[in-house]
């Protein structure tokens, strides 16, 4: 008998996403509560290692679709793929990590599948053979417990929300290799090129964020070179000056580097770097929030963080309420100060 | 071109949202088009202005959602239709994707519908591709730019944003474009664009008028609460050089254990 409980696991060029591993071991922990094996997902191309690693972290058997048509992540193939192998097994629930690619997945599949979604749950809770799930809205301003009457339940989970995996190299498990029911001659998308960031760490994987805000354009001392004589341009590159300092404090700690939309929409660092309801929600061990003052829409994006560290000239900056700890002063003073302390501590 | 642009209307994102016996709350806070909704706005009049064409702006919901919908208009969208229908009160994502799709249908002839990236309330960020996936459109989500976008042979080439960076895909039209950010600041409505949305008659479809079969919602949240209170022991490190302040800060955080 198939087994009900299925992990869907997000490959990157041949490495599976971190939160992939999340969430094959919060779908073998579900799996033994309601005595089923676990399956996993593994779609790619040339992709049999990521298959093994799945074992490795508690799946039972992998079914493996590799060929050309998959070889890149695009939503429509994936999807076709994943519902042909729910319609012939029909799985009560089939878990995703809450990454770009499989939350549009599952999206997607749930209309193949006749079924719904729920994306970016935190908390999973059995009722019968219901998953009742916690999933927060309004970027979190409230938690919704939200069910899904249609199967299979199709069920994405927030990174970093379900514990830390272990890998079990001994462990073993079957990889079945199924058929690749894509055509190519239907794709209406041909994936060109990538040109991927930097190295840069990702916001919604770290551990560790350290952000700045408008404050960091705040250092009126400081001296833009005589060719910028704009107003508007002195004071991005006073804030980038400041956005360097941040830099550093996060190259010593591993960490990403966030902003506050008011730091982005003044136009001191990209977008891609904002937290927050109109940037990323994120939830690290540590925050480090440096001259933001702690905007309603940029604390519910990171709230959730363990603990979080502020550090403002304004004392009665709102970010200090969440704060566990926090220094009144200029970030111009501390964080430099800060990062020489980490690298003394962290030996770097 | 013609391009229609889904929006909604949402809780501003600066209101303080909670649950007062049972029921979502945000206070006196204004209901606004969704912040995201506003840079599709932007993106569908961006591409009519290069390429020709109208922008037919839709949203789901009730009557307060005209007011969205306005805001649409007098950015400069030529048409707007409002869907509301008793049985679409409680829908979920799938039932919200089948009545759009529906829609996009009625309207005939769409070269693309354009969405924001996600809605601030429910923050699913899965109705962009559940269209596509109901019109069997390509479906090029969290687009940042197009490079290349020839009407005549209905083929673009955008570039989208993900994880590991941006990735260049080439699709074909009729598409499903959902906008980042980074695809250009809304513009503010001009004082032409708002006057005329203020005399606009906003057509209203129900379900009937859609000509589909809308699924019945299987999605449910009976039970919304508001996040445990944060509890925080606050401390603040004052006192000597930033340098001393720093190293207690440190060892303080090192003390944590988080890193």
């Amino acid at each position: 008998m198939a087994n009900k409980v299925w992990v869907f696991v997000d490959q990157f060029k041949g490495e599976g996403h971190p939160a992939s591993w999340e969430v094959v071991a919060a779908g073998r922990k579900l799996a033994d509560e309601v005595g089923s094996g676990l399956t996993a997902l593994v779609f790619g191309e040339g992709v049999e290692a990521v298959a093994q690693t799945a074992i490795h972290y508690g799946a039972d058997e992998v079914l493996l679709a590799d060929g050309a048509p998959l070889a890149e992540f695009r939503v429509e193939a994936y999807a076709s793929q994943l519902a042909k192998l729910a319609q012939d097994d029909t799985p009560d629930v089939i878990l995703f990590p809450t990454t770009t690619r499989a939350r549009e997945l599952a999206g997607m599949a749930a209309i193949d599948l006749n079924s719904g979604v729920l994306p970016d749950v935190i908390a999973m809770d059995l009722e019968g053979d219901t998953i009742v799930v916690t999933r927060p809205v309004y970027a979190g301003k409230l938690l919704a417990k939200s069910q899904c009457a249609a199967k299979p339940q199709l069920i994405t989970l927030r990174a970093r929300a379900f514990g830390k995996p272990e890998a079990d190299e001994s462990r073993s498990g079957e990889v079945k290799s199924v058929d690749v029911v894509v055509d190519e001659g239907t794709m209406a998308t041909q994936v060109v090129d990538y040109a991927t960031s930097d190295g840069q760490v990702s916001l919604t994987d770290a551990s560790v964020i350290v952000s700045g805000g408008r404050g960091t354009s705040n250092r009126a001392d400081l001296e833009p070179p005589a060719d910028i004589t704009d107003e508007k341009e002195q004071e991005i590159w006073r804030a980038q000056q400041g956005f360097l300092l941040i830099g550093e404090l996060a190259e010593v700690l591993g960490a990403a580097v966030g902003a506050s939309r008011a730091a982005v929409d003044a136009g001191y660092i990209p977008y891609t770097h904002q937290v927050g309801q109109t940037g990323k929600v994120v939830g690290p061990d540590l925050y480090i929030a440096s001259g933001i003052s702690g905007a309603i829409q940029h604390l519910a994006g990171m709230r959730t963080s363990k603990v979080i560290v502020a550090i403002n000239k304004d004392p009665d900056a709102p970010i200090f309420k969440l704060a566990r700890f926090g220094v009144v002063g200029d970030l111009y003073d501390i964080v430099p100060a800060l990062t020489a302390a980490f690298k003394e501590r962290l030996d770097k | 071109m013609k391009i229609v642009v889904a929006v909604k209307q949402v809780p501003d994102s600066a209101a303080k949202v909670s649950v007062e016996n049972g029921e979502v709350s945000w206070g006196d806070a204004p209901l606004v088009i969704n912040p995201w909704d506003e840079f599709a706005v932007e993106a569908a009049l961006l591409l009519t202005e290069e390429h020709g064409g109208d922008v037919v702006a839709v949203s789901l919901g009730d009557e307060d959602s005209k007011e969205a919908l306005k805001h649409a208009l007098a950015m400069g969208c030529s048409e707007a239709i409002l869907i509301s229908d008793p049985s679409l009160q409680n829908a979920d994502t799938q039932a919200v994707a089948h009545a759009l799709a529906a829609a996009i249908q009625k309207v005939g002839d769409v070269d693309m519908a354009v969405f924001g990236k996600q809605a601030i309330d429910g923050d699913n960020a899965v109705t962009p591709v559940q269209v596509a996936r109901v019109l069997g459109w390509p479906a090029l989500t969290l687009t940042s730019k197009i490079s290349e976008l020839d009407a005549d042979a209905k083929t673009l080439k955008v570039e989208r944003s993900i994880e590991e960076g941006r990735q260049i895909v080439e699709g074909k039209l009729p598409a499903v474009m959902s906008v980042v950010k980074d695809f250009g600041e809304p513009r503010y409505p001009s004082f032409m664009g708002i006057r005329k949305a203020s005399k606009a008659e906003i057509p209203v479809w129900s379900a009937a008028d859609l000509g589909a079969d809308v699924p019945a919602a299987v999605v449910s949240w009976p039970e919304m609460s508001n996040p445990q209170a944060r509890e925080v022991s606050n401390e603040i490190i004052e006192g000597g050089s930033p340098e001393e302040i720093a190293a207690t800060l440190a060892d303080k955080i090192i003390e944590e254990g988080v890193v």
